[in-house]
């Protein structure tokens, strides 16, 4: 923690995922570590798979039977809360922490108006009057651009395009102005014109609330364009966290590098895409070492033995030959 | 005097296999002349009657006219709802076009035989477009044995087999089910079942759109050296526009049934001239350039059931003037890109 002096809003330790199964359990996450400064985004980003939604939600409190939380620990402002119990937890779910999920459809109720919605959530939240709540329902949706937001709100979720919804979404986790949102996918569902007007409401709002987002995505663009820093994340730890534009430009863990590589361009033109060969492991069959060493081009026998760390500085990786120094800043 | 004759035609049918030496692209397999597909989504006629509606027509795709050569890949991009899909399934014979016609010229194959090119498709997701209680072997046979392209199962076996090797997959994984790949690999079984047909032409649906980045680097590669390897032509339907780039040579940009841009794809990229297209490329995420300021499109794409009057786009456009909301653009030829503003 060379960069920040401030205290972190968001501090996760060595957290550690297992699910329980029928053949002994499974470790889905495994000492994961990283901190989110208070209005910054922070993108998890990683294949489906690689434990980036679970750490949103265990950081939210919603893991679920058989997953359960196996060790680490996790702060949002200097209070623990991976421990809290179940009734604290779900107060301060959606008044300090907000959840923007990827499909708008299902996360709203479609027999309930818009505003009625909103209202309920804010008079959950906030000791206020029922004609303030809808006032405030009414500025939320004016503030995340919807058109004619007087006759929309009363109107259903079914009478709204995606992209509409979503931005109602938003407005519904930014109802008792929480100081971190939990984005998992939430542009994923949308046009790419669309996706592009959500990124830059969530990056403004961000801006002047000072929320601070964690945006989990498997779309390397999004980070590139929304995110302060990127975590990158395979088979349930990170190897590599930095900022955006260092990752990006200049990845130090071959997965990152081979990720990057891996997108194509709409500059030019290549003939052939970099490909990384084979698949991300199993849960029941991470390979001991470097979780990535059966796929790197780099990996010597010492990989093969020897799981990297991930120091908590600047901008790291958790590899044992990294493409270059990690800069330090 | 017969003899002569003999050698004149033999003269004649000389230059053919020169036509088979042309290099792809040169012919046109597919000819798309102004097809339209419009749906009827009125209310029914009792309704209709009690609240005085008019008919409602859903214009899907509108006049659209295109040629795709041999050994190419032709391209449509656009958003959700633009009538891509609509297209593609037109081509693979799907859906009827309500007017306009679209046409498969004959090829000559490798093995001398001349006919119309077979069509597959690939469809976007792998978990539905596989039989979950057939064996992968089995999946893959089906279309041969369909279409009897062997003659006994000893052979469709050893087809399967060879198949399953050309997509990247191991022959033991003819017994396994669908269940027990991941998403890429069972896109690999989708296109070893398109090419079990010795298909020419293959009409692929975002294939790799619910893939994850380095599983589609895997795929498009695949698909690149299978055109080659066979001569394949594709009809690439997709939203991104960073893989169109990758896979086209040339592409059309769709907007509410309509193109507003087509051409060769380096020219379209290169030099876009559509507003839609300026504005569309001006969105896409961009890797290379992290955290840049940009100025998001405004606006969504309109109902195709009420489209704007004059240019479809005009709502949504920059440099909208009157013309623009009275007078709808035809496609013109500008420089090998056909573009439809009056701008342009």
């Amino acid at each position: 923690m060379t960069a920040s002096a401030a205290q972190p809003l968001l501090s996760v330790r060595d957290l550690r995922i297992v699910f329980d199964g029928r053949h002994g359990p499974l470790t889905a996450l495994d000492g994961v570590s990283f901190d989110i400064a208070p209005g910054e985004i922070l993108g998890m980003v990683g294949e489906s798979g690689a434990g980036k939604s679970l750490t949103g939600t265990a950081v939210i409190g919603l893991l679920e039977p058989p997953g359960r939380i196996a060790g680490g620990e996790i702060h949002l402002a200097g209070q623990r809360i991976d421990n809290l119990p179940a009734e604290q937890m779900r107060r301060l779910r959606g008044r300090r922490i907000g959840a923007i999920f990827q499909d708008p459809l299902t996360s709203l109720h479609p027999l309930l108006k818009v505003g009625d919605q909103l209202v309920e959530t804010i008079l959950t939240h906030l000791p206020v009057s029922r004609a303030e709540a809808r006032k405030r329902a009414l500025d939320l949706l004016k503030e995340v651009g919807i058109p004619a937001a007087e006759t929309r709100i009363d109107h259903f979720p079914h009478q709204f395009s995606g992209g509409m919804r979503q931005r109602v979404v938003i407005a519904l986790a930014l109802c008792a102005e929480p100081s971190l949102i939990i984005a998992d996918e939430p542009t994923t569902a949308l046009d790419v014109s669309i996706q592009a007007q959500i990124t830059t409401l969530l990056k403004r709002l961000c801006r002047e609330h000072g929320t601070a987002i964690m945006l989990v995505t498997h779309d390397m663009g999004v980070i590139a364009e929304t995110a302060d820093r990127v975590a990158v994340m395979y088979a349930g730890r990170i190897v590599e966290i930095g900022p955006v534009e260092e990752v990006t430009r200049r990845p130090s863990h071959p997965y990152t590098a081979g990720l990057m590589a891996s997108i194509p361009s709409v500059h030019v033109r290549h003939e052939h895409l970099n490909q990384i060969d084979g698949a991300m492991p199993r849960l029941n069959a991470i390979p001991p070492g470097c979780a990535f060493n059966p796929r790197c081009g780099r990996a010597e026998a010492f990989c093969r033995e020897n799981k990297p760390g991930l120091p908590l500085s600047g901008h790291a990786a958790a590899c044992h030959f990294p493409l270059k120094e990690a800069a330090h800043a | 005097m017969r003899d002569n004759v003999t050698t004149l035609t033999q003269d004649q049918a000389m230059p053919q296999p020169v036509m088979i030496e042309t290099a792809p692209g040169d012919d046109i397999i597919l000819d798309v002349a102004a097809a339209c597909c419009r749906f009827d989504v009125s209310a029914p006629a009792l309704s209709r009657l009690f609240s005085h509606e008019p008919r409602r027509i859903l214009r899907a795709v509108e006049n659209v006219s295109f040629t795709v050569k041999r050994g190419t890949t032709f391209s449509i991009v656009g958003e959700s709802g633009c009538g891509k899909s609509t297209l593609a399934r037109m081509v693979v014979g799907l859906q009827r076009p309500t007017e306009g016609k679209l046409s498969f010229r004959d090829i000559r194959r490798a093995d001398g035989t001349i006919g119309p090119p077979r069509v597959q498709m690939i469809f976007q997701d792998p978990y539905a477009s596989l039989n979950p209680r057939w064996r992968v072997g089995d999946i893959i046979a089906e279309p041969i044995r369909e279409l009897k392209l062997r003659s006994d199962e000893a052979a469709v076996q050893q087809r399967v087999g060879d198949l399953l090797e050309t997509v990247g997959l191991s022959r033991t994984d003819a017994s396994r089910y669908p269940h027990a790949f991941s998403g890429g690999q069972r896109q690999r079984i989708s296109i070893a079942r398109a090419l079990a047909t010795e298909a020419d032409f293959l009409v692929c649906d975002e294939p790799t759109s619910a893939l994850d980045v380095s599983v589609q680097a895997q795929i498009l590669n695949l698909m690149v050296r299978l055109q080659k390897e066979f001569g394949l032509t594709y009809l690439f339907i997709s939203h991104n526009l960073s893989v169109v780039r990758h896979m086209s040579d040339d592409l059309a940009i769709m907007y509410l049934g309509r193109f507003v841009e087509a051409g060769p794809a380096e020219q379209v990229f290169t030099k876009p001239q559509h507003p839609y297209t300026r504005l569309l490329l001006d969105t896409i995420p961009d890797v290379e350039r992290p955290n840049r300021e940009r100025r998001p499109m405004s606006g969504e794409v309109p109902s195709p059931i009420s489209p704007p009057a004059g240019c479809t786009f005009n709502p949504r456009c920059a440099q909208a003037a009157n013309r623009c909301r009275v007078v709808r653009p035809e496609l013109r030829k500008l420089g090998g890109v056909e573009v439809s503003c009056h701008f342009a």
